[in-house]
């Protein structure tokens, strides 16, 4: 997995968009929806033709993983091809607010849904103004 | 002259900052291979969803890529040769206010394609089904586009 990870000189500010291969191999980026709210960070990733045996998430040195293998479907002649399927795989950069426990991943109709819980420490308080 | 090299130095920089601007463009779009498999991106000068089309003896099958749909909002219907995928693709999260979004690649809306098939089909028979994201339409040719096999007889 080494020559695939994401280069150590990212800031954490500015995600990891892009990944350098050195196989041979095509990997295609999958298009997500990233949005937060006050406990958490949802992630939601278009994976179409994964089954969830061939999906893996993971979180390693604050970089999130998603390397996803669609089922191969060929069978009969191709008349007309307009799209292909190939091994999709994304990562991008977390910061210290998110937690590394109780990240959940539901995978439905081709789409992964990741919830991120935010740490404690990250999660806005609410501070009572009292009026003397 | 002076006025010359100036305007040939705002031109190189002009340049430069184009190049910067699709640098990031073609990285994106033409490396990341995101355009490849998109599902109603911007809705473009293409058709969506996109198809893949492939034949046997028996018939026709399609593949449309149209992940995060509720069955339900996806019908198939045919006329004649023509087969129409039509449906709608909700937004996930209506609720979500535009500034909590750190990213927003998916889209969502309406979308209808009708695709001409090149052999006659046996209408009775289509069957469709939707698993991970990927609509399967299985068409089977009607009787007179089945190759029909002819004994040779030995005399």
């Amino acid at each position: 997995m080494a020559e695939k990870s994401v280069a150590s000189t990212v800031t954490p500010d500015a995600p990891a968009r892009y990944e350098e291969t050195r196989q041979e191999e095509r990997f295609l980026t999958p298009p997500v929806d990233i949005f937060e709210n006050e406990n958490e960070l949802t992630v939601l990733a278009d994976l179409p033709g994964v089954s969830k045996e061939n999906l893996n998430v993971r979180v390693e040195d604050n970089i999130l993983t998603i390397e996803a293998k669609p089922d191969k479907n060929g069978k009969g002649d191709s008349l007309y091809r307009e799209f292909e399927l190939a091994t999709f795989y994304r990562q991008f950069q977390l910061t210290e607010t998110v937690s590394r426990e109780g990240i959940d991943a539901e995978l439905k109709s081709g789409v992964l849904t990741l919830r991120l819980p935010k740490v404690e420490e990250a999660k806005p308080k609410l501070i009572e103004v009292k009026v003397s | 002259m002076m006025l010359a090299r100036d305007l040939f130095r705002e031109m190189d920089a002009l340049r430069h900052e184009i190049d910067r601007a699709f640098q990031d463009f073609d990285k994106s779009w033409a490396h990341g291979g995101r355009s490849r498999i998109g599902f109603l991106p911007g809705r473009s000068a293409r058709s969506y969803p996109l198809i893949n089309l492939t034949e046997d003896e028996n018939g026709l099958m399609l593949e449309a890529l149209a992940p995060g749909i509720d069955p339900e909002n996806l019908s198939v219907a045919i006329q004649g040769n023509t087969l129409t995928i039509a449906g709608e693709k909700k937004a996930v999260h209506p609720d979500v206010k535009v500034e909590a979004f750190h990213r927003n690649e998916r889209a969502a809306g309406r979308f209808v394609r009708n695709i001409e098939l090149p052999v006659p089909i046996d209408a009775e028979k289509i069957s469709a089904d939707y698993r991970q994201g990927i609509l399967h339409i299985t068409l089977p040719k009607s009787v007179e586009a089945k190759p029909k096999r002819i004994e040779v007889n030995v005399v």
